[in-house]
């Protein structure tokens, strides 16, 4: 392996609060060294990173490949080079598959296809129970051998209270968070977008905040009750952040992610049923919004997560109840961020860099996020400066949905680093 | 030729007072053509129009049928069952291969709202609503406000209340839209359980007794409980519906004024109406559905690009036919 050198980027490592112009030098794997006028190894690939920022491997938490089940929608190898475009490093794999990643031969299938890929690390979720039917746990501990990171029955809510005080508990033994879709099922039932006065107009069926704060205060209480850690799915309302700000207080282990569209839209982006706008939980209001980006910013809310959902690409020419929930987030995750967030205002360059990769890692416990001499090389080299338009053509996902398609956005991956290996730019239909 | 109101009806919401008014006006002159002898004008002949209901309807179906034929359009009914929907086709390719055999018009029921606006941005011809899930139904709106004018003379400075079931109601909204954008006052009255979110937003007034709308309105249009809302738990029984906000006799007595009694149909007797108010002299009910076909002829011959100062003309003889 060649060693690679990023000359005179600016340099942000959240991990060790470091934000300067410097080189990045990376040999066998790992991080080498991190410093000013270093120099180049013999053979070694060298790169011009000036005006580009080098930060660690950005993370998601959250996503969806849909392999095994819905190849023809996603997977594991498109998903993760869509991961690798998006400057991501590494991500968890929800256990929504078909059949349901519920066991150790499945996550290990997972982590099989992720290895044969070779591009971003995948990180297999297991499920709480079995076939995500919320009746019966599944094997926390097999799943963990095999390569299982947490739990979830993502997709769908733990309905039952006695289920998730279970999880809670078993999963202590393994060191491993419960993360939670809140969705109180009876309240959300048949929901297609936010509760609210567009709903009203649009004549469709509202899901209320309440559907959500309910399992957010739920689940926090039992975590409380337990001592376990729960991780809460793409929050989406400001009632969602009082509560996980008040349980932090109070020092309850409660980790909380939010998407790149709750952080920018809002149920406005409904009208005309434009079904790209369709996902659960449903974009909100715009207090909603701002309460969301005061979350991110101070903490409450941990980290930014793309719930990646992809969907065969005419799924989506339906009717608004007729069609699927879900974004392709991958690859416009940063460049949405970057532009709404940092050019915004809300987020320093330093923050947005902690909330897409240090803090997830430590949300979820998971290696990354780090550029400290001796870490696995996973280290991405972001230009800030681009202007781009998201085009969904050119997606390297499978899919199409997004309800960023003409949006111009500013900032995207240049240069994506796994384990020291360059995975984006690489082969691909446009290779940025 | 592009029509005045654009290529397609699917909402009040999306059209101008001038418009609103204008399909009211070209209605006039086709309301006589159902007295006829010979109920038949060429003002559509030639055209070709599917009328595609993926939910059941009676009224509004054969009232669109009713339209379309006495302008002399070639009609074509296609209902969910029995059709290649019930296969699994999707709206898409139902609609596409209906163009592909070269329609002018569809007329869409469905019970998704924004079914009619899809169709109508993915394929060439103009396509009307009969109704989309809970978002409007807007003929039957243009239907309730020409009844209103003719029993009253206008429409501005009413006060309309519509009672019962607003949450799930296409009528409601459309009702909504249309009278407030021709100056009446809007009230809504129904169980807080059957009232969505934000509606006074809108511009309405909200009464939470049917005694205070009953004093307040003009006009009162009452809504279809549909039957299953007490299957989901909406409101305890029909029984207590009705004698919570049953629009009865004995509490129209008692308003300060005579309030004219409207239904959209079909009626659950005993529900949400009293038999006595249905079959009384104030209930304009009848009226509505004969207005319906006026109506629905001149929304199809104004989609059609027909000039609203020719309606009167159009009605010219045919099959040779004059009075």
């Amino acid at each position: 392996m060649r060693p690679l050198l990023l000359q005179g980027g600016r340099v942000i490592d959240p991990s060790r609060s470091l934000d300067q112009t410097m080189d990045v030098l990376i040999q066998d794997g790992k991080i080498a060294a991190v410093g000013t006028g270093l120099g180049s190894p013999d053979g070694a690939d060298v790169r011009d990173v000036r005006g580009k920022v080098v930060a660690p491997g950005l993370l998601d938490v959250h996503v969806h490949l849909r392999e095994p089940g819905n190849e023809d929608v996603e997977t594991i190898a498109s998903g993760t080079r869509a991961a690798a475009a998006g400057g991501f490093t590494a991500v968890c794999a929800m256990p929504n598959t078909d059949p349901v990643t519920d066991n150790q031969a499945a996550v290990g299938f997972i982590v099989r296809q992720a290895a044969r890929a070779g591009l971003t690390r995948v990180y297999p979720i297991g499920a709480i129970s079995v076939g995500q039917k919320g009746e019966q746990l599944s094997e926390f501990g097999e799943m963990v051998g095999a390569g299982a990171v947490a739990v979830s029955d993502d997709g769908k809510p733990v309905a039952s209270s006695h289920m998730m005080r279970t999880a809670l508990e078993y999963a202590q033994t393994f060191g491993i968070p419960v993360a939670d879709h809140c969705e109180e099922p009876t309240l959300a039932a048949g929901g297609v977008m936010h509760e609210g006065l567009v709903a009203t107009r649009l004549g469709l069926k509202g899901i209320p905040a309440a559907a959500e704060e309910i399992m957010v205060g739920r689940d926090i209480l039992l975590a409380e009750l337990t001592g376990g850690h729960v991780h809460l799915c793409h929050m989406s309302t400001r009632g969602s952040v009082e509560l996980i700000r008040r349980a932090k207080e109070r020092g309850v282990r409660v980790t909380a992610e939010v998407t790149p569209h709750h952080l920018t839209l809002t149920d406005l982006a409904c009208e005309g049923y434009d079904t790209q706008a369709k996902m659960n939980p449903p974009l909100r209001e715009a207090a909603d919004v701002a309460a969301l980006r005061a979350a991110l910013k101070d903490g409450v809310i941990d980290c930014i997560a793309s719930d990646h959902a992809p969907h065969a690409y005419d799924a989506k020419e339906a009717a608004f109840d007729d069609a699927p929930f879900g974004v392709a987030g991958l690859e416009t995750a940063f460049g949405v961020a970057w532009t709404e967030l940092v050019e915004g205002g809300v987020l320093t360059a330093a923050e947005l860099i902690a909330r897409m990769s240090t803090a997830p890692a430590a949300a979820l416990r998971l290696p990354g996020g780090s550029l400290k001499p001796g870490a696995p090389a996973d280290v991405v080299v972001l230009d800030v400066t681009a202007r781009w338009t998201v085009d969904p053509v050119t997606f390297f996902s499978k899919s199409r949905n997004t309800p960023f398609a003409g949006r111009t956005l500013t900032g995207r991956a240049a240069l994506t680093v796994v384990g020291g290996t360059v995975v984006h730019p690489g082969e691909g239909p446009s290779a940025a | 030729m592009t029509a005045v109101l654009g290529k397609d009806l699917v909402g009040l919401e999306y059209l101008s007072p001038d418009q609103i008014r204008l399909i009211l006006d070209t209605a006039e002159p086709f309301k006589e053509v159902s007295e006829r002898p010979i109920k038949k004008v060429p003002a559509l002949r030639g055209k070709t129009i599917v009328n595609l209901f993926f939910e059941a309807s009676t009224r509004t179906r054969i009232s669109f049928e009713f339209a379309e034929k006495r302008l002399s359009a070639d009609t074509v009914n296609v209902a969910a069952s029995g059709s290649a929907v019930q296969k699994g086709e999707t709206l898409v390719d139902t609609a596409k291969n209906l163009e592909a055999m070269r329609i002018d018009m569809v007329v869409i029921r469905h019970p998704s709202s924004g079914a009619a606006q899809f169709l109508g941005d993915r394929i060439r011809s103009n396509v009307v609503s009969a109704g989309d899930g809970k978002h409007e139904h807007p003929t039957q709106a243009l239907l309730d406000l020409l009844t209103i004018r003719d029993t009253h003379g206008r429409i501005a400075g009413l006060k309309v209340c519509l009672v019962g079931d607003i949450l799930h109601s296409r009528v409601a909204r459309s009702n909504i839209w249309g009278l407030l954008k021709l100056g009446a006052e809007v009230g809504v009255c129904g169980p807080a359980t059957l009232m969505p979110r934000g509606i006074e937003e809108l511009g309405v007034c909200r009464f939470r007794r049917i005694e205070e709308a009953i004093e307040w309105a003009d006009v009162l249009n009452v809504l279809r409980l549909q039957l299953e809302r007490m299957e989901r738990g909406f409101i305890p029984s029909l029984r207590e519906y009705y004698r919570v906000f049953g629009v009865t006799q004995e509490r129209l007595e008692r308003a300060p004024r005579q309030l004219t009694i409207m239904h959209p149909g079909p009626m659950n007797r005993g529900v949400e109406i009293d038999s006595r108010v249905a079959d009384g002299s104030h209930s304009v009910i009848l009226a509505q559905v004969t207005n319906g076909v006026a109506v629905r002829m001149a929304a199809l011959y104004l989609l059609a690009g027909g000039r609203p100062e020719l309606a009167d003309a159009a009605k010219g003889p045919a099959g040779g036919a004059n009075e």
